[in-house]
């Protein structure tokens, strides 16, 4: 019995936290020996080739933050729904069976050639593999549905028998259409320009569109959890953001279809939609700054609020600004598929769903471990540090993949035919930038590193001690 | 917010709104579908094609390269690499002698893995680019370089 939650089924909650978090290690990882291949070619060659080292890469990002939105609603949605989880049984089953499924297709990855993992996982008789962040084994996608299912089922059920809440409601829409949409994965036509079209249904409607539903919505439940405002004002203003970022996300759509076949009329819906995207954001980050500035009380997780106003500000500088700084159909045509997408990938990723993530985990852990409502402040002040580090590091390494970019376009993309660098030409001349995002890289893992520790450190809080002298 | 600003119509702003838009995009889909025959040139593709898009597939090529702007920017744009290298007259002999000639084990480099793929195999996904190169995209990229 954990008298520091409300529900005893919440604590399902906790493994999902703890595995997301080694799988984050894991891509951030895989992410600095990526960048070092950037600069040294042939680093660990054929040990771990580029495509294989990035599959990981992206693919741990995917399943952490697919294991980080699972613990949220296990987490939230008892509390939300004012009952105990379904099943907390179906919970941790479902939890097994996914992370053995992840680890198993992690190490196909990295332990045998990509064609002999499709050739073992029959990948030829219902053909899904070998498509960016699709790359998993049609096995592995069919593992994705049954537990999503699962998960659906569990979580469901307990909105059913208890309160329907604005956060809840506005969750599950945001889960439902996560399945939903996994499911055009395993649609692979052979015409390649009806594959891309039907492949970004998944990849942008998750980024851009589903997930940012789970998002504002554990966004509003921590913010409703540490400043005490009035539920009313918090639901009026996440009605608005996500409906902001469904209206403008899922026409937006369209600044994917410019070049890869579609009529040109993308090019002018995309445009447009895609530069109100940032809105959502940021509202998102006016709201937070709000509520938090209007807050009834303190509370002592000072590192929850610190990550809850960090999500909405880099989600919003991710997303938003570098996402609208080459968004245009005039200028996207020379940035498309080069360093600025990287740029804007990683502040967007880390800014929206690592940052929310980590929120909720920072948040719910003390009470998940029966620390209290938070941590000591020693392991909240690593917590911090880790927050700064990680953060910052984002942030410079976008700027440097942003210069990179904008070099590779100079060189590459804007001469005519005949002076134009070619590709590989062009990557030694940015080559400063690649060192410079690879050193920025260490420090982003030391970040982690530091953000590990406050786990460890200062187990006992002092607030705790009081808690449990108020209930003996 | 102001208080003339109901919940109940950020409600109906969210659930109307977003409906209305899915609506509109699968409207627009229905037409792009429609009008993607013209530009995907459909009719040339073959069962070599095919085959060579799961080739491309199978090997995991997009973990290195971008095929029309999307992918890792690790390796060359490919969407046009039939034109860059050659065409119609000799991107075929280029692109088998490439292929073999990896991994070019030249210190520092970034390497591309050697794939053992036959030369029919080869020759398939020769096909699977040059009927990518066709696509209309819009007359992406600026220029050969990609």
């Amino acid at each position: 019995m954990l008298h520091t939650l409300k529900f005893q089924s919440q604590v399902v909650a906790k493994p999902y936290f703890i595995f997301a978090l080694i799988l984050f290690a894991g891509q951030v990882l895989f992410g600095s020996i990526l960048g070092l291949q950037y600069v040294i070619g042939d680093f660990l060659f054929p040990a771990i080739p580029f495509n294989v080292a990035r599959m990981v890469h992206t693919n741990l990002l995917i399943v952490w933050l697919l294991f980080g939105f699972m613990g949220a609603a296990y987490y939230l949605v008892p509390e939300e729904s004012d009952v105990e989880l379904h099943s907390p049984k179906l919970a941790m089953w479902l939890f097994w069976i996914f992370a053995v499924a992840g680890v198993l297709t992690i190490l196909g990855y990295l332990m045998v050639p990509y064609a002999s993992l499709a050739k073992l996982t029959g990948n030829s008789l219902l053909p899904t593999m070998g498509r960016e962040f699709l790359e998993q084994p049609t096995v592995t996608k069919i593992g994705i549905v049954i537990v999503a299912l699962g998960f659906l089922y569990n979580i469901g059920m307990t909105i059913l028998k208890g309160r329907k809440t604005v956060i809840n409601m506005i969750l599950m829409t945001g889960l439902i259409g996560l399945a939903v949409m996994f499911l055009f994965s395993f649609y692979n036509p052979e015409n390649l320009a009806l594959d891309k079209y039907f492949w970004w249904w998944v990849v942008h409607l998750w980024v851009e569109g589903v997930w940012e539903l789970i998002m504002g919505a554990i966004l509003a439940y921590v913010l409703i959890k540490i400043t005490g405002i009035d539920r009313e004002v918090v639901e009026k203003w996440l009605y608005v953001i996500v409906g902001m970022a469904l209206i403008t996300g899922i026409i937006g759509t369209g600044h994917h279809y410019y070049w890869i076949g579609p009529p040109p009329y993308w090019k002018w819906l995309g445009s447009v939609f895609s530069a109100l995207e940032p809105l959502p954001f940021f509202a998102m980050t006016l709201f937070a700054f709000n509520i938090v500035n209007k807050r009834r009380r303190e509370h002592p997780n000072k590192a929850a609020t610190l990550w809850a106003l960090g999500t909405a500000l880099v989600a919003f500088l991710g997303a938003g600004v570098w996402g609208f700084l080459h968004t245009l159909a005039p200028v996207n045509y020379y940035t498309h598929g080069t360093q600025i997408t990287a740029a804007h990938g990683h502040l967007a990723f880390y800014g929206a769903y690592v940052m929310i993530v980590l929120t909720i985990i920072s948040y719910s852990m003390p009470k998940l471990r029966g620390i209290g409502e938070s941590n000591s402040n020693r392991a909240q002040v690593y917590e911090m540090w880790g927050f700064w580090l990680m953060t910052l590091a984002m942030i410079f390494i976008t700027l440097f993949l942003t210069a990179a970019g904008i070099l590779q376009v100079w060189l590459q993309r804007l001469p005519e035919d005949g002076q134009a660098l070619s590709f590989m030409q062009t990557q030694d001349q940015i080559a400063i930038f690649y060192w410079l995002r690879s050193i920025t890289g260490g420090v982003f893992l030391i970040g982690v590193g530091t953000y590990f520790v406050s786990f460890f450190v200062g187990e006992k809080s002092e607030v705790t001690e009081v808690a449990v002298a108020a209930n003996s | 917010m102001s208080d003339r600003f109901t919940k109940g119509m950020a409600r109906n702003i969210y659930y109307g709104g977003s409906a209305f838009f899915v609506l509109l995009f699968l409207a627009l889909t229905f037409h792009t579908t429609r009008e993607l025959p013209q530009r995907d040139h459909r009719e040339n593709l073959t069962e070599a094609v095919a085959n060579g898009k799961l080739i491309w597939e199978e090997n995991n090529c997009i973990g290195c390269h971008t095929l029309l702007g999307e992918g890792a920017y690790y390796a060359p744009e490919l969407g046009n690499v039939f034109y860059r290298r050659g065409g119609e007259d000799s991107f075929k002999a280029f692109f088998q002698g490439w292929m073999k000639a990896q991994p070019l084990n030249v210190p520092g480099r970034r390497q591309m893995p050697q794939f053992n793929l036959s030369d029919q195999e080869i020759d398939d996904l020769a096909e699977f680019l040059k009927w990518t190169s066709k696509i209309e995209v819009n007359d992406w990229p600026p220029n050969q370089e990609g």
